[in-house]
């Protein structure tokens, strides 16, 4: 065969070659088909456990239980037992090294999530011991006269008559 | 070459004969049969959502955002909870402000208040991934990044993921999206990292209404599971044939 035609077949050659040594360190070892189907588990094995090592922020309130005994138990015996404590402090992950992460959310908009009421006939909301945001003690926080921890009782410090 | 008729009959028919047989000696099995017969089939991770139960205060939303690292203004989210409000003339009013991140506390739909003596009916409708036996996201995808666990949940591999979005638009549900800071498609997981060590998706330990739950499938003990298999559940989109395993009680017509 003549020279002009060799030359950009060994060129083409030569890329395969590079292609494929390229491939041996780019692809990872893991890479394949882990499962039954080559349409669905085609990936890298390794990542499986990438995502179960995911960092849990949200611990539950057996770890809140550990030090706020009083504040859970509290909580347990109340009408908002089913509440998370991290639904209203946020994830307990990092507290309480660093106290700051846990902010306590004391604004109405918080409380109205579930006790705004939407006057929607037949919809767990309306069951839910409702106010009307517009008309219901306008400019003061929910927790000046509820307790979050017991609803049924009122803040020890500033009672009202 | 030359070849008599009787030759050329029996070669063909020999040929053909050999073409089709070992196509019929093939069984195709189903999913659900070939992994059974592999190991660690003991897990298959489902949800339950029970719409009647949800009052809309995207105490999930919220937890989710803050448990997976999702951006928390950024108008994306794993999981959100839609809003509809039926009118007495038919119409349906949807919304979902921000994933329903900071709930429902007024009774305006797209800017339009809604008076409620003229609702029919109203509700609210979770939604997150469905992590489908069949997940056209995971066919779409040319490299191999989003895959399916042997426990039946899809996740994305964030090394490998190019970032193409040929997952986001091949998802019915539209549960994928692009995530703005590892720069590679993103969705929900079930919490993968705390369902594998025992404890609850942040969403279901989130509700206080029980309106969320996760099941194992494949245990037969399991009290959502057997909600599941006894009681009258739907799924969304059933149509597309993906067989999503987020299972609803109290779907409306309207919900889409």
């Amino acid at each position: 065969m003549k020279w002009h035609v060799l030359r950009p077949l060994w060129l083409a050659i030569g890329l395969l070659v590079v292609i494929l040594i390229a491939r041996q360190f780019l692809v990872p070892d893991d890479f394949g088909v882990h499962g039954e189907s080559f349409t669905y588990n085609f990936h890298r094995l390794g990542n499986v456990q990438e995502w179960k090592d995911f960092p849990v922020k949200h611990l539950g309130r057996e770890s809140c239980v550990e030090c706020h005994e009083e504040k859970v138990a509290m909580l347990d015996a109340s009408p908002h037992a089913a509440i998370e404590c991290e639904n209203c402090h946020g994830p307990a992950v990092g507290h309480p090294d660093d106290v700051e992460l846990l902010p306590i959310e004391r604004a109405r908009e918080h409380c109205l999530r579930c006790h705004q009421s939407l006057e929607y006939p037949n919809n767990a909301r309306s069951e839910l011991p409702n106010i009307r945001n517009s008309t219901h003690k306008r400019r003061r926080e929910c927790v000046v006269c509820h307790v979050p921890h017991d609803p049924r009782e009122k803040p020890a410090r500033e009672k009202r008559g | 070459m030359s070849c008599s008729r009787r030759d050329f009959l029996k070669q063909a028919c020999g040929g053909t004969l050999a073409s089709i047989l070992p196509v019929s000696a093939f069984t195709f099995l189903t999913n659900e049969e070939a992994r059974a017969a592999v190991a660690n089939a003991n897990v298959r991770w489902g949800f339950l959502v029970d719409t009647r139960k949800c009052v809309g205060c995207g105490l999930c939303v919220k937890a989710c955002k803050k448990e997976n690292e999702i951006p928390y203004d950024a108008p994306i989210t794993r999981t959100w909870v839609e809003r509809y409000v039926i009118t007495k003339d038919g119409k349906a009013h949807i919304d979902s402000p921000n994933g329903g991140r900071d709930g429902f506390i007024e009774n305006v739909i797209n800017g339009e208040e809604i008076d409620p003596e003229n609702i029919a009916k109203a509700f609210f409708v979770p939604k997150l991934c469905n992590q489908c036996d069949n997940p056209p996201c995971v066919q779409v995808c040319p490299v191999g990044a989003t895959y399916q666990t042997d426990d039946g949940v899809v996740l994305v591999d964030r090394e490998w993921c190019i970032g193409c979005g040929y997952c986001i638009m091949a998802c019915p549900y539209g549960v994928r999206f692009f995530h703005p800071v590892h720069k590679v498609a993103d969705k929900c997981n079930f919490c993968y990292h705390r369902i594998t060590k025992g404890m609850n998706p942040a969403c279901v330990d989130a509700c206080a209404f029980d309106a969320r739950r996760i099941a194992n499938l494949r245990d037969p003990d399991d009290p959502v599971t057997k909600i599941i298999t006894t009681e009258r559940v739907a799924v969304l989109k059933d149509e597309y044939g993906t067989k999503p395993h987020v299972f609803y009680i109290g779907l409306d017509e309207n919900v889409r």
